[in-house]
């Protein structure tokens, strides 16, 4: 990297501009992706803290909510060979009140002594998000719908369709929305025909609660294209720059250079910039983030500032690998005579 | 340790049919010695300097730098060949902008993976401006520059395309001095091409180049 280094420092200013815009959507990429993160947790928290590995719906087009399994389902399940538990949950969206204010809420209802959630009859168990909103102690009244009861603060903090959920009692043979199943070594497919459910692990499941298939949808296909941006723009760029200074790639040929140290040299240099570019666009990202605390849901993690960081530079690498590629038809003969 | 070129000749494709830039050349530059090469216009100079500098194969012929054949070697080896024993003075300096004078010849070692000087300025009187990189320099001095770095891996062949041309006679006449010079200093066999006559007074051979051919007086 003899060359690259100088021409990075005499050429600081064009190069600067790349870091830039390296920084500028590794920022962008990072705070998406932690804005992703974020608004998958407060739709699918809950669901993903439940438990279990499967989920049955009542049909393939079942979602979470409604009314569409009965008691006879339930039985069938976990008779099923293979099915450690088979737990009732019934899934809706309400209005939780307690004193005077009111929240949108995501009502989880549970039998008593299911394995999902101990609720006895007549109680709410309110989870963090809940309880903050709607402002509730321990014992105080709460009503959903027109069913008045006792609350019990929950530690937990679980979301569900961007709602804060509360657990309540289900009534033993009250109809109910979906069965998590705890399964091992079950033949699901087989269950399914036979009980005319539609069932899905619990990780493709949560494409099934509909806020988050469009949300997350758009917001992964965003992250893409910032991706392709930032590999054209890097490619953009190394494809001028290498024009630029085929002269000064004929010459160092003609003196001997052989291919292979010349493309180790631009291509160590591409790795420099995106490597600068990424770093200190994560570190922002990072800033930002912790900025904004709790007033947005951003998650701040590994996966969501390094996992983009590293795509952006491996894809950073091969925009600019296939730039660099030309070096090789460069030819050393043009460097002898005038006609530079 | 000379450059030899035996019986060269170099087509290019020239339509249906091809142009015949050399036509049989044979030269013989012994160590330590200069030959000119002068020519009109299109008389094949730079085909000439070119062939010598491994930049591209003859049709037929062969050439020995310092008696080792080039035939047949691949590119990889053409490549290390150029590096550790073929200068060139290129017509423009070619200096590498971002680059100052000491790391002009500090890149040569470094292309052959080792860690390298730039004593050589002092020799072409460069050595009080070897911070300076070539848009601070005059076409002289980025020409001093040019012949240091030549010469900085040792070559046994120093070739040299018309390093007067962007020059006043004066400074021209100077490089021509210090080519023949360090010719002698350090051994090598060079090849100068130019087309100014006035600058044949100090080389040990002058060639003349017509057509293609070789006229030696
Ligand atoms: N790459 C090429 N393709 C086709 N023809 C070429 C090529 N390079 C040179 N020629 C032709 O070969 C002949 C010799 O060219 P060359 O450049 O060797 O001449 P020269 O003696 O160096 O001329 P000058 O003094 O003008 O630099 C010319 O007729 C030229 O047009
Ligand atoms: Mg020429």
């Amino acid at each position: 990297m003899f060359v690259a280094w100088r021409e990075l420092w005499f050429a600081r200013g064009r190069f600067g501009l790349l870091v830039g815009v390296v920084l500028l959507i590794t920022v962008l990429v990072g705070l998406l992706s932690g804005l992703t993160a974020g608004l998958a947790g407060r739709n699918t928290s809950a669901v993903v803290g439940l438990g279990g590995d499967h989920v049955v719906f009542s049909g393939v087009d079942g979602v979470f909510g409604g009314t569409g399994l009965d008691e006879g389902v339930a039985r069938a399940w976990a008779g099923t060979a293979g099915v450690e538990r088979a737990e009732r949950l019934g899934v809706s969206l309400g209005r939780a009140e307690a004193g005077g204010r009111s929240a949108g809420v995501a009502v989880f209802a549970v039998p008593s002594g299911s394995a999902l959630r101990g609720v006895e009859p007549g109680q709410v168990v309110v989870s963090a998000g809940a309880a903050d909103e709607l402002g509730v102690k321990d014992g105080q009244r709460v009503t959903i719908g027109d069913v008045e009861s006792t609350a019990r603060l929950s530690t937990s903090d679980e979301y569900f369709s961007h709602a804060p959920v509360v657990w309540t009692h289900l009534p033993a043979d009250a109809r109910f929305s979906v069965l998590i199943l705890s399964t091992s070594d079950c033949d699901i497919a087989k269950a399914d025909a036979a009980i005319g459910t539609s069932t899905e692990s619990t990780s493709d499941a949560v494409d099934r609660i509909g806020s988050f298939a469009a949300e997350n949808g758009s917001l992964v296909l965003m992250r893409g294209f910032l991706f392709a941006i930032s590999a054209l723009v890097v490619g953009a760029f190394f494809t001028v720059w290498t024009i630029q200074r085929s002269g000064d790639i004929a010459v160092l040929k003609a003196l001997g250079a052989s291919t292979g140290y010349l493309l180790r040299d631009a291509l160590g240099q591409a790795a420099v910039l995106l490597l600068i570019g990424t770093a200190l666009g994560t570190g922002l990202a990072a800033t930002i983030g912790a900025a904004l605390g709790d007033a947005v849901p951003f998650v701040l993690d590994l996966a969501t500032l390094l996992v983009p960081a590293a795509v952006l530079v491996g894809l950073g690498l091969v925009g600019a690998a296939l730039a660099i590629r030309r070096v090789t038809a460069v030819d050393p003969l043009t460097a002898l005579g005038s006609a530079r | 340790m000379s450059l030899i070129l035996r019986s060269v000749t170099l087509t290019y494709p020239d339509g249906d049919r091809r142009l015949t830039a050399l036509d049989a050349v044979d030269l013989h530059v012994p160590a330590g010695t200069v030959t000119a090469v002068v020519g009109p216009s299109g008389s094949g100079k730079s085909s000439l300097l070119a062939v010598a500098a491994t930049l591209v194969r003859p049709d037929s012929g062969e050439v020995l730098v310092g008696e080792t054949p080039v035939h047949g070697m691949d590119r990889r080896a053409l490549a290390a060949l150029r590096r550790r024993s073929i200068g060139i003075v290129f017509q423009q300096p070619n200096l590498l902008p971002a680059l100052t004078a000491a790391e002009q010849l500090r890149v040569m070692a470094h292309l052959d993976g080792r860690r390298g000087t730039a004593d050589l300025l002092a020799e072409v009187g460069m050595a009080e401006l070897a911070h300076r990189r070539p848009h601070q320099l005059s076409g002289g001095q980025r020409q001093r520059v040019n012949i240091a770095r030549a010469l900085v891996n040792r070559p046994r062949v120093l070739l040299v395309d018309e390093p007067t041309s962007a020059l006043d006679h004066a400074r021209g006449a100077a490089i021509v001095d210090l080519i023949t010079s360090t010719t002698r200093a350090h051994g090598v066999a060079t090849v100068l091409v130019t087309h100014d006559r006035a600058h044949l007074a100090g080389v040990d051979q002058v060639v003349d180049l017509v057509d293609g051919r070789v006229r030696s007086r």
